[in-house]
């Protein structure tokens, strides 16, 4: 079953119930069947989905219908406002040692991606200006301290091994390495454990006590299911957890267990990654989960970045273009440009709700040729720019010349422009089954 | 200790089990009504069975219910509602096979692998492994390390080598030492990368392509931590090398693996093996009547 949009499923819902009024019981009980069932698609537990409706319910019955929201969007409102505040209402970062080393130690189950995690953070905090070492305590998974000596290696950073001794005492020995090398920021990545492997949780607890830590992470993979409430929950009760990572989010998960585990220890969410690059860890910001696991796309992200980054009145101007279909390379280039300064180009159509992969496939969008694509543009003549179609064989070849670039990246460069205007009508299609959208977002004519 | 105990002791480490939760609806319900329908469902979602396939559960029941005169029968009739979503056929493999191993990033591909290739090896088949995993930092190292533990030989390049020469080396090897089984690690990758699921139907061409006389075989690794996302990474891995079955690991923890059922029912797909530990000897056959006794005795 595909997932349909939760914005669709109670507009339906809410359809006869128009303009103003009042959410009556029998209107919110429908709609929160629904909202049942999409947190429950998302992951989130199903012990915090009872919990999380029945907030919503009191709050939402009897409720004043805005002017400016249909009923449906008020009662996302609430649900997205309760859901951020679950997950903790502001960001929050590394609580660093103000006189010593600051600790911090990361934990989890198998797999959730720990190494790739501790590489990722020691990179963010040394673009902070720290001088983190980066610490092998996994001695158990074969190849694990290689994993992490070839991250720091990539990264620059210094790596602490011990082979295969006590992980306590490599921890230990790790803060007296530090501190002769100057570095103020230990990270130290232990193996992967099951929540009910005994053994392996004391020595986690052994490891802390020994390193005083300043910050113990535990590393979730967003994809995790039900299970996670009962993995953090005992990861909890074995160590004075101070935080949450949250990995993998760079694929199509809902991520529901970023609530649950929120849910049950406490935790704020402090990062989350965002792909296999090392540079991909991000700082988390809870209000774009919320409407992530609502399945509404990330429109306060889009939002958000966009009204920092755009032109409005260039903006204005290309919905105008788009509606008569007037889109031409001169505003392809512009978008580009555009795009750049939001991110990448994947992650921006990632936000835009209804949206899905399906309709996305065949379109494909890499960053890295973003650059080239420009150089191509700016290649062309003012006219090739506004009518696209003149540009016949030999056009190309002088472009591909001019630009440095081979006549295939020229065609396809034609190809996506194609592709991109198809994609345009798909979106203002979507705009118009969705009646009176609050927010018309003027991006693409969304 | 069979999976079947190995399960149940996973099991019985959790005071808040499935199995404990299910006889206590069973002891405290006196008769089969709406609460009981409700409380079953939840123990469903709380498996990871999902909303869907846990609906279509709950609607087959209560078909059913008419004939239902205790609880002891309910569960029965929900056991083998359950095992009939699973594919009646198994495992099936004919020699020389070559097996490419494919999954989301940290499922257990390598260590599964190495499982594999033990379990093979006892059983009298000459292995090679090919480290075709070239991105993620010493993954090389880890699948040599595997294959020195079995004692097999591994084909690899270097770190960052293009995957498809690595397999190709591998699939020539395996020819000229008359190998039984070839078994391709593969990255890790999530099932919505476009680039790397290309990569993936191009290592399946070339397995075809290069050894025509083999079966060739995908398997896909599942955590059995895992929500509904499995859903999409079947779906989509499907469609890039057409995997015959899952291997299901990481049963050994608290987590049900109940997402398998809504796989098997949604998209036909079979579960091959369990891991249940990161030991050379935790991996066996699946069985959708253990797997489904594990969960609700
Ligand atoms: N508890 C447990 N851990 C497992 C199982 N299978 C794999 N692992 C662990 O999961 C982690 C990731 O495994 P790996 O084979 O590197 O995953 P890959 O990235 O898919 O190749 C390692 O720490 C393994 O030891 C299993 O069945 N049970
Ligand atoms: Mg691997």
């Amino acid at each position: 079953m595909a997932f349909e949009s939760l914005t669709n499923k109670l507009g339906d819902i809410f359809k006869k119930l128009r303009g103003k009024g009042k959410l009556s019981e029998a209107d919110v009980k429908q709609a929160m069947r629904e909202v049942r069932l999409a947190l429950l698609e998302a992951d989130v537990n199903f012990k915090v989905v009872k919990d999380l409706v029945f907030r919503i319910t009191e709050r939402s019955v009897g409720q004043e219908v805005m002017d400016s929201l249909t009923p449906a969007q008020q009662v996302i409102k609430i649900v997205n406002e309760e859901l951020t505040s679950l997950m903790g209402s502001k960001e929050s970062r590394i609580n660093f040692s103000s006189k010593d080393i600051t600790t911090i130690i990361l934990v989890g189950l198998q797999g959730s991606g720990k190494t790739t995690t501790a590489g990722k953070l020691g990179r963010l905090l040394s673009k902070g200006g720290k001088r983190p070492l980066l610490v092998a305590a996994d001695i158990y998974r074969p190849a694990a301290i290689t994993q992490l000596q070839v991250v720091g290696e990539k990264l620059g950073l210094p790596v602490f091994t011990m082979g295969q001794q006590d992980p306590v005492n490599i921890s230990r020995a790790s803060l007296e390495y530090a501190r002769k090398h100057n570095c103020d920021v230990v990270i130290i990545d232990t193996a992967g454990r099951l929540h009910i492997d005994d053994e392996l949780m004391n020595e986690l607890s052994e490891i802390n006590k020994t390193v005083n830590s300043n910050e113990i992470m535990l590393v979730v993979d967003s994809m995790t299911g039900q299970d996670a409430v009962n993995v953090a929950a005992e990861f909890n009760k074995r160590l004075p957890l101070t935080g949450l990572i949250l990995t993998k989010l760079d694929g199509d998960s809902r991520g529901g267990a970023a609530l649950s585990v929120k849910a049950v220890t406490g935790c704020p969410i402090k990062y989350v990654g965002m792909g296999e690059k090392l540079d991909d860890l991000e700082i988390f910001y809870p209000e774009r989960m919320a409407s992530r696991i609502l399945g509404m796309g990330d429109v306060l992200t889009l939002i958000e970045k966009a009204t920092a980054d755009f032109d409005m009145k260039k903006a204005k101007e290309l919905e105008q273009k788009l509606k008569t279909q007037a889109f031409d390379l001169n505003d392809f280039l512009d978008q580009l440009s555009q795009v750049k300064k939001m991110g990448s180009f994947d992650q921006v159509l990632n936000m835009i709700p209804g949206l899905s992969p399906q309709k996305l496939k065949g379109v494909e969008f890499d960053d890295k040729e973003l650059d080239r694509v420009e150089a191509i543009i700016n290649s062309m003549t003012f006219e090739e720019r506004k009518s696209p179609s003149v540009i016949n064989g030999s056009r190309r070849k002088r472009i591909a010349n001019g630009s440095g670039t081979a006549i295939q990246d020229v065609n396809r460069l034609l190809k996506q422009y194609d592709q991109t205007k198809k994609m345009i009508k798909q979106f203002t299609g979507v705009e118009k089954s969705r009646k009176k959208g609050r927010q018309k977002f003027p991006f693409f004519g969304f | 200790m069979g999976f079947f105990n190995k399960l149940k002791q996973g099991l019985s480490k959790t005071r808040d089990s499935f199995s404990e939760k299910f006889d206590n609806i069973l002891k405290f319900t006196k008769k089969i009504d709406e609460e009981t329908f409700d409380e079953l469902e939840e123990l469903l979602i709380s498996a990871d069975v999902g909303v869907c396939t846990t609906q279509e559960l709950m609607e087959r029941l209560r078909e059913n219910s008419k004939k239902i005169n205790n609880l002891e029968e309910l569960k029965t009739v929900l056991k083998d509602e359950i095992i009939n979503f699973f594919p009646k056929e198994s495992i099936s493999l004919t020699f020389p096979a070559v097996i490419l191993v494919v999954g989301v990033n940290g499922v257990g591909k390598t260590t599964s692998i190495g499982k594999l290739a033990n379990r093979y090896k006892a059983e009298g088949k000459k292995v090679i492994l090919a480290a075709a995993d070239t991105f993620r930092a010493a993954a090389v190292d880890q699948l040599e390390i595997w294959g020195n533990r079995v004692g097999v030989d591994i084909i690899k390049h270097k770190e960052g080598a293009d995957p498809a020469s690595v397999l190709f080396d591998a699939l020539k090897a395996g020819k000229a030492r008359k190998a039984d089984i070839i078994i391709c690690d593969t990255a890790g990758r999530l099932h919505t990368k476009k680039n790397l699921m290309a990569e993936l139907k191009k290592l399946y061409r070339v397995c075809h392509k290069e050894y025509p006389e083999a079966n060739v075989t995908s398997l896909m690794v599942l955590d059995a931590t895992t929500g509904q996302n499995a859903l999409s990474q079947a779906r989509m891995f499907k469609e890039a090398v057409d995997f015959s079955g899952i291997i299901l690991t990481k049963l050994d923890g608290t987590a049900k693996g109940g997402i398998a059922i809504a796989i098997a029912s949604e998209l036909k797909i079979p579960v091959w093996y369990i891991g249940i530990g990161e030991g050379i000897n935790d991996l066996q056959e699946f069985s959708p009547q253990d797997f489904v006794d594990a969960i609700f005795i």
